[in-house]
Parts: structure tokens; sequence; C-alpha cells
């Protein structure tokens, strides 16, 4: 409180001052007979004097900047097109900078020369054809340089993914990220927001998924009707509209998915089955193409690598795509940066709610070999000397029948990185689904 | 000729005679430039909010998690327990920061406050076309600005979605708190501005059409009212169609339609809505927000046309350049909008189409730029803080804008994209520059506003403090954003987990650039204090303190109901003939006609 009145205080102290200086001021330019509309010889030349001076001030600290954190700031690339694109960054940077300096200095240099001399008339030079030309021709010259260059960058890194690239799925929601590895198919399963259960968080598509997703939802349905007819309780008004407006929902949702069923072909239910659902990192093999396939749970996010030179926005009701091939894995990438602690990140670059900031997943591309083995002991697990596993099989298949018989499966949880994983997903609170549907 | 017309009116002879009351003259006033004023008085005032905010905000990205009673006190417990902010609330200062700068501020306040004041007295008319309509635009703006303001108020929280407000965030109060009431009365604020907006630009257009005195040909028209005038119709063209995106988002959020929102789980709860995209939203809303770029940059463009060319003491150089720059940029500003889209999942074959058309726009701004430099050349430049400001409005815009170059090639966007170097190259480019146009402008026509002068010395130390303090904002930020930080984060220290090297550049940089921020915010005190006391305290203006050419510098000093005392006056050349050779004076108002022999520029 005591800070607060000083602060007060000093403010109100210093319009004082300002104003007296004002009145000073006037006073005395009162006495010098001279107005405010003429700038004295004085003032223009300080301010010409002062245009140069700027001048070298925001040049020097360009350049101090640009030495200090990085001619374009941003390290090394680690993908393929990556590396592309910083070359083209460079050649952008070269040219604007370029710009930038020769129009600030022709911009300052005239403002300090041209100031205004008594007895030096200004040059009446009201156009000149050939010099608008020429600073027409020449930008859209550059331009198209510029444009062409781009233009094949974005074309490749935005064409079609190869066949035989690798599909991964990057599930985003507030505020996590979840992988979905495609699997030894190498296809996605199918999926539908409505078949989001307790243990299949990603909607996947299959006959079991459905037909569970469609008893959950008829057991809550029942549930809520049976408490809307009871004809002992009152229910409070708001209370029963909502409740109301809840049974429609879901009596409509119910509805979709009996239509699924009915069109549903099981055969694809094997595509899904495979995938293997992966939290917390993102594991990469080196040099190998990636097709990611975005989707998005409740609002917009934005996947971003920012090593990697990728990102894009994944929306709600839509699967968006980008394809990358990292080229360093993380071991390099920490040798070549002198940093044991460093690790590549997919970033959330979409503002999608107060823990935005926080939304982020750990990135660590392996050589070959150790990628072939990780994804080796996550698919078919690792066992023990005993033959029980020490790593359990980590498909969808696994998971999903695993976690519905959850109080057997948590037998032997010590030490295991799948059941930690698994707690990590359950201890996310109620906004993973719906908590009906949990059921 | 309806400038005859006008004239014929009758009605306008007597003015000055009727008395008018106090709330005819100072509130519900239809003289143009009343409503300027009020236009101006409003804008300042949520300006020093929006900036307010923006300090509030920066001191949480350079000391995280510290206490400060500085936010403390202005936050309150409930906002900021202990002095820390809370993060839904920084994303509230964020949003609220930006639709006040960029719609309040650079739209209301520079269009609003100019187009009433200059149109009319440049173009030599009595009033706007319509004066009654003109005053329903400023009453329309301020209730908007009162709505808005007032959304800040609410238990929920502001909106919080980012001044873009994307749905589905911006549609879902589940998502986050500012998408409840705080939403609602942000879309309410900005549909009652956009009608404002509308009306005012009706008003301009036809005033510009129609009501030019005599002799006033398209082509004798000072830069300012090109400027103004294309300005209004672009604002035409493009903000009706934020209006349909504002008004889907208040269906999908009351009427339960699904414009935008399709296969959705928030808040534990599976929507049923389906088919709708969001990215039709932000089609929509770039398709107003690229133009309104421009709604915010051409008056200042405008402005400083007239303030160098008046201050150099030569015509601008590439009058008739200048007016095709005014109108390519106008064009091709409805045709680059989905530059804004190039990793929203859009088709890439389609982004590169936007590649294309927004390169262009690079010309026609070279162009200005460089007729701005040349018309300095040679020129005996005379330092008043309004050719100051102008300088600076040409350095920014040649910074900013060369920035736009990376981000508008699609294949750098992909990294560039949502990063702190797209905001500072907005802020640079659109920010700065625009906030430095309304500056000059509020300096050099401050005489004809109030009929005083404001100091020059305070004028010039608001300049060079506010010109270093924003450099010194944007240009770390630059870097910032180069090295990888995502915008609209609460917090960077997470960058800590992974990248020790990035995290301790971008605390770093963060901490030189609310240095800066605060330093620039100060100086913005001392144009308040000039500004205020000089309309009381001022010394009174001569009739003509510029010695400039256009018609509003013979009108007289007391500001008279119609303007011009007796008849309107007639115009004989352009307003660009400084320093002409043969002349006696080093300026030639309008009004004089042609010598014998004397040839039209």
């Amino acid at each position: 409180m005591v800070t607060k009145l000083i602060i007060l205080g000093v403010i109100v102290l210093g319009v004082v001052a300002v104003a007296q200086l004002m009145r000073v001021y006037e006073l005395s330019s009162k006495l010098r007979e001279q107005r405010e509309s003429e700038i004295s010889n004085r003032d223009n030349k300080f301010n010409a004097a002062m245009m140069l001076t700027f001048m070298f001030v925001l040049f020097g600290g360009l350049i101090w900047l640009m030495v200090n954190y990085g001619w374009t700031g941003r390290g090394e690339a680690a993908s393929v097109h990556g590396h592309e694109i910083d070359w083209l960054l460079n050649l952008n940077f070269i040219i604007i900078v370029g710009v930038f300096f020769l129009t600030n200095t022709l911009l300052f240099v005239f403002a300090f020369k041209y100031v205004r001399k008594p007895g030096v008339p200004a040059f009446y030079y009201p156009h000149n054809n050939k010099l608008e030309m020429l600073w027409t021709v020449v930008p859209a010259c550059v331009l198209a340089v510029i444009i062409i260059l781009g233009l094949k960058t974005w074309n490749d890194a935005t064409a079609e993914a190869e066949a035989e690239s690798i599909r991964i799925e990057l599930f985003s929601k507030q505020f996590d990220w979840t992988a979905r590895y495609s699997g030894e198919d190498n296809t996605l399963g199918k999926f539908d927001y409505k078949l989001t259960t307790g243990n299949n968080e990603l909607a996947l598509l299959t006959t079991n998924t459905l037909d569970t997703a469609i008893n959950n939802m008829e057991a809550s349905i029942l549930k809520l009707e049976y408490v809307l007819n009871k004809k002992d309780t009152m229910l409070i008004p708001e209370d029963k509209d909502k409740m109301m407006v809840d049974l429609s929902r879901k009596e409509r949702l119910v509805r979709l998915l009996h239509q699924m069923r009915d069109r549903h072909n099981p055969e694809v239910d094997a595509w899904a089955w495979d995938d293997i659902i992966q939290k917390d990192t993102l594991y990469l093999c080196e040099n190998k193409e990636y097709e990611f396939n975005f989707r998005s749970k409740d609002v917009i996010h934005s996947a971003y690598f920012p090593q990697f030179r990728a990102q894009m926005n994944t929306v709600p009701g839509l699967t968006t795509r980008f394809k990358f091939i990292p080229d360093k894995t993380t071991e390099e990438m920490r040798k070549a940066k002198n940093d044991p602690n460093f690790n590549y990140v997919l970033l959330c670059n979409k503002i999608c709610g107060g823990a935005h900031y926080k939304m982020k997943m750990i990135v660590v591309v392996l050589k070959e070999s150790d990628y072939k083995t990780w994804m080796k002991n996550k698919t078919y697990g690792v066992k023990d000397a005993t033959g029980g596993y020490k790593v359990k099989p980590g498909t969808f298949k696994d998971t999903y029948f695993a976690k519905k018989n959850a109080p057997v499966a948590e037998d032997n949880a010590e030490g295991n990185e799948e059941e930690e994983n698994d707690e990590d997903a359950e201890n996310q609170p109620a906004e993973v689904v719906d908590p009906e549907l949990a059921e | 000729m309806a400038a005859v017309a006008h004239e014929a009116h009758g009605h306008h002879d007597d003015h000055g005679h009727h008395k008018e009351s106090f709330v005819s003259k100072y509130i519900f006033s239809q003289d143009h430039k009343m409503i300027g004023k009020q236009f101006l008085m409003t804008a300042v005032f949520m300006g020093v909010v929006a900036m307010l905010l923006s300090i509030l905000f920066r001191i949480q990205l350079a000391w995280p998690g510290e206490g400060s009673d500085f936010v403390s006190f202005f936050l309150g417990d409930t906002w900021a327990p202990g002095g820390v902010m809370k993060e839904d609330m920084y994303l509230g200062l964020v949003t609220i920061h930006g639709t006040i700068m960029v719609f309040f501020l650079l739209t209301g306040g520079l269009s609003g406050t100019f187009s009433n004041i200059l149109i009319p007295l440049q173009i030599g008319a009595r009033d706007m076309a319509s004066g009654f309509l003109n005053m329903l635009s400023y009453w329309f703006f301020f209730l908007s600005s009162l709505l808005m303001l007032a959304s800040m108020f609410v238990e929920s929280g502001p909106a919080m979605a980012g001044w873009t407000v994307y749905p589905p965030l911006s549609a879902l109060p589940q998502a986050i708190s500012g998408s409840g009431l705080g939403m609602t009365l942000w879309l309410f604020s900005m549909a009652i501005f956009i009608a404002s907006s509308l009306i005012g630009s009706l008003n301009y257009i036809v005033t510009v059409l129609n009501l030019r005195t005599k002799g006033m040909s398209m082509t004798r028209l000072p830069l300012t009212i090109w400027a103004f005038f294309v300005t209004a119709i672009i604002g035409v063209l493009s903000f009706p169609v934020l209006l349909s995106a504002a008004l889907l988002l208040i269906m999908d959020r009351m009427a339960g339609t699904s414009f935008y929102l399709s296969d959705i789980i928030v808040g534990g709860e599976m929507l049923t809505n389906h088919g709708g995209s969001p990215l039709l939203f932000q089609h929509l809303f770039w398709f107003l927000g690229h133009p309104e770029v421009y709604i915010v940059l051409l008056p200042a463009l405008g402005l400083s046309s007239e303030i160098i060319s008046t201050n150099s003491r030569k015509p601008i150089f590439g009058y008739r350049a200048m007016i095709g720059s005014i109108l390519a940029i106008a064009f091709l500003s409805f045709i680059v909008w989905a530059h804004h889209m190039f990793v929203t999942g859009m088709n890439p074959f389609l982004g590169s189409v936007f590649v294309f058309t927004t390169l262009l726009i690079a010309i026609p701004s070279a162009v200005k730029v460089f007729n701005y430099i040349t018309t300095l050349w040679r020129g005996s430049i005379v330092y008043t803080p309004a050719m100051l400001f102008t300088i600076g409005l040409v350095s920014t815009f040649i910074s900013g804008g060369v920035t736009g170059i990376i981000l508008a090639d699609a294949a750098l966007d992909i990294t560039t994209h949502d990063t702190y170097f797209v905001v500072a190259h907005f802020h640079v480019v659109m920010g700065l520059s625009a906030v430095f146009g309304m500056f000059a402008g509020v300096y050099h026509w401050f005489p004809k506003m109030f009929g005083r002068m404001m100091n020059i010395r305070l004028g010039y130390a608001h300049f060079w403090i506010t010109i270093v303090g924003a450099y010194g904002v944007f240009f770390p930020m630059h870097f910032v954003g180069l090295a990888g930080a995502p915008r609209r984060y609460y917090d960077y220290s997470v960058y800590g987990e992974f990248d020790v090297e990035s995290y301790n550049l971008q605390m770093d940089l963060n901490i030189i650039i609310t240095m800066f921020a605060i330093l620039a915010a100060l100086g913005q005190l001392i144009f308040l204090f000039n500004f205020f006391y000089s309309i009381f305290r001022g010394p009174i203006a001569p009739q003509n303190p510029w010695r400039a050419n256009t018609l509003e510098w013979t009108t007289p000093v007391e500001r008279i109901h119609g303007n011009w005392p007796g008849e309107l006056p007639t115009v004989h050349r352009w307003p660009y003939d400084y320093s002409k050779p043969g002349a006696e004076e080093d300026f030639i108002p309008q009004t004089v006609p042609l010598a014998e022999g004397e040839e039209e520029h």
C-alpha cells in the first residue's frame, strides 16, 4: 500500500514538474518571440543529427542481435526438407537485410542531409517516369526469383508422401499429444469420434469398439430415462432440463452409431488392432519418411516441430497431413549442440486454452537398429526368464482388452513402462471421456 | 455539379448564427470536426487501455511466476493471486489488447478521426454528406467500445481465444472460461463496431464523390483523401464478411448450428455437431482480416504523404504513381487472405496461388517507399514532430514490410507461422506504422482540431523515446520467433526442459523487450500530457502554421460550423505546389489560380 502511494506521489510530482517546465519554456519562447509553428534552425539541426545517430544505433542493434542470437536464430535443421527451408530462409534473409540496410540508409541519410538550410530552396521534382519504372521492375524481378524458389520448396514439402512412408497419427486434445503408429500393416485403423470410450480414447473403429460404444451409450440413456421417469423424486427444473437435453443428444448419437454398425465392414478391424498407441514420447527412425496424420478431439491445435521445420494445424472434423524425413538422431544432435539434455520436441502452436503452453511431446530420433528393437518390443512385448512379460505387448488389441479387464491387468504392474503409461492415462481426469461413456 | 447544388442549398449560409446547446455541440454533435474529435478521444482512451494490458502481460513474459504489485494492482486477487496472473487471464489480456489495438485504436481511431476531420475540410465541403449518419457512426463506435471494456469485468473473464477468435475454442465455453459471457460480449461489440464502420465508410465515399468543391477534380485531391476514400471502399467490401463470420459464430454458440463445429468432444461431453468446418471461419475472418491491415495502413500512408511533402517543401514524388499504388494495394488486398492459412490444413495448391498474389503486393509497397525517399531527396526538411513521426513511419514500413516477404513465402511460413516472428512482423508493419501515422496526424492537424499548438519540444521527446522503445521491443522479438518461440505462450520456461540454449536466448530477449516496452509506454505519458495540456493551454494557432497548400488551412482558426464563413473556396491546382520555380513563396495554396503561362504539374 505504501509503495503504491509513493508511486502515485512520484507520478503526480512528475506531471507537476513537466507542467512547470512547460511554463518556463513557453515564457522563454515568448520572450524570444518564437512561435510553435516556426521550427528554429537549431531544432532542425538537432533532429537531423539525431536521425543519423539513430540510424547507426538501429543498424548496430540489428547486427548485435544477429551476432549474439544467431543469423536466423534457430540452430541446425534436423530433417531433409528442413535443410532446404533453411537454405531458402538464409537466401531470403540476405535479400531482405540488404533491402533493409539500403532503404533505411537512404531514408535516414536524406533526412540528415536535406534538412532546411537557410537560403537553400527545395528542388521541385514532381515525377520521373524512368525512376518509377526502375523501382517497379527491379522489385518485381527479385520477387519473381523469391516466388519461384519458394514455390519449389513448398511443393516438395507438401507433396504426397511416398506409398512406403511410415504412417503415424498424432492425436491432439487439451492439453497433450498421443501418437498412433500404424503397426505392421502400415495402415492406420479407421476412427469415428463417437466411438470414444474409457479404453478407446482414440475412438478407433472395430466391430468390438462399435458394439461397446453402442452398449455404453444405451446404458447411459437407460440411466437417464430411469432418473427422469422416477415418480418419487422431484428434480430441480434446471437439472431436469439439462438431463432432457443430454438425453436427446445421446439418443441422436446412438442412432448414428447404429447406422454406422449397419454399414460396418468387419474386414477393416484388422487395420486398427495392430496399431500402437504411444504417449509421452514419440520415437522416430533416422532417414525414414514419415507421413503424419493429424487429428483433434476438441479445438484447433497445431503440431509444431521446430527442429524438423514442420508444422500443421490439427482440426476437429478434418484429417490434416504433413511429411518429413528426420536425418539426425537425438544423440547426434546432442553432440552437435554440446547439450546432453537436449531433445527434439513437438509443441502446440495454436492457442487452445489455458495450459496451451504446456502441451508438448518429446520426440526421440533413433538409429534404425535401435528403432527396430524398440518397435519389436513395443509390438510383441519382452519376456523375462520366467516366461512372463517384462514389457507387455502394446498393440491396440492388447491394450484394449487388457484395460477392459483392468483389475486383472494391474497384478504385475511394477517397474513396467507400459503400465506407467496406462496409469498416466487414467490419471487424466474426466476431460478424457464422457464420464458416462467411460463406464 | 453536386458541389454547386450544395452551394445553392442556402441553409448553410447562416451558420454560426443559431446558438448551439452544450449537448448538441459536444455530445450529439453532427459536425464532422466534433465527431472526428470524439473518435479521437475515445480511441486515445482505448489505446491507453490496450497499452496498459500489453505492459501487464509483458511483465509476465519477462519474469514468469514472480509476483508483481503492478499486476496485482490492476488484476486483483481473482485474476492475479499474489501478483502472478492466471493462465486464462494472460490469454484474455492478449486477446483484448489485440482487438482494441486493431479495431478500436487503428481502425476507429485512425480512419474515424482523420476521415471525419479531413475529408470535408480538404475537399471543400460544408460537412459530411449525412451529418446524422455520421453521428450514428460515432455512437455505435462508442457503444461497442463500452461493451468491449465491459467484457473485461465479467466473472468468467474476457474473450480468450486470441483476437482472431478461431472456433471451436471461441465457440465452446467448456474449452476456456473466456468463451462464455466474455466472448458473447466480444461478438456483440464487434457486430456493433462493424455497423459503425460501415455507416462511416458509406458516408466517406458519398462525400468524396459528391461534395468536392468547384475545381477539385479527383486528380487534384490530396493523397490523404485518396487514402481515406479507398480505405472506405475496402471497408465496405470486407467488413460485412466479418459480420457474417461473427453472426455464424453467434449462431453456433447460441442456436446449436454447426457452421464451424464438427466431431468434437470437450469437457467430457460428446457434441452432436457434425459437418461444420473451422476453416470456413478462418476464410471468412481473413477475407476481412487481410484488407483490414490496409484499412489500418492506408490512412496512415495518406497522412504521411501529405506531411512529408509539406515539411520537405517539395511536391510528393510521383503523385499518380502514389494513387496507382493505393489502388493496386487495395485490389490485391482482397486476393491474399489465405496466406494466413498456409498450414491450417488448406489445400497446398491453393497455398501456392496465395504465395504469388501476396508477394505481388510488395511491388506497390516498394513504389510507395521509394517515392517517399525521393520526396526527401534535395528537400528542405522542417522537423516538426509530425515530420519526425512520418520518417519513423517510412522506416517501420520498410522494416516490417521486408519480413513480410519471409512470411508470405509458404515454404518459410511452415517454420515461422504463429511464432513471435509473426508477432514482430505485424506489430512493426501494421502497428508501429499506423500508430506513427496517427501521431503524425495528431501533431500536424492539432491546430485545425483545437485551434491551438502542441508543444514542439515535448513532441521531439515523445518521438525519440517512442521510436527507440518501439524498435527495442520489436527487433529482438524477431529473434525470439526465429528461435522457435510460439506466440500466445503464458510461460516459455517449458523450453528449459528440452533446449536450454534456446530457453536462455528467449528469456534474455524477453527481459530486454519488456524493458523497452515499459520505456515506450512511459514515453506516451509525455504525449498524453502534451495533448491535453495543449487543448486548454497551448498557444493560439496561426491560420496556416505549416505553410501548407491544402484547403483546410484556408478555414478560420475558430473552426466554425460549415467550415468556411462565406463561399466555398474554388480549387485551381493540385495540392503539392511546394517550392515551384518562379513562385514567390515556397508554397502555393490550391485556391491560387494558375499564373499566366504556368503549367499545372
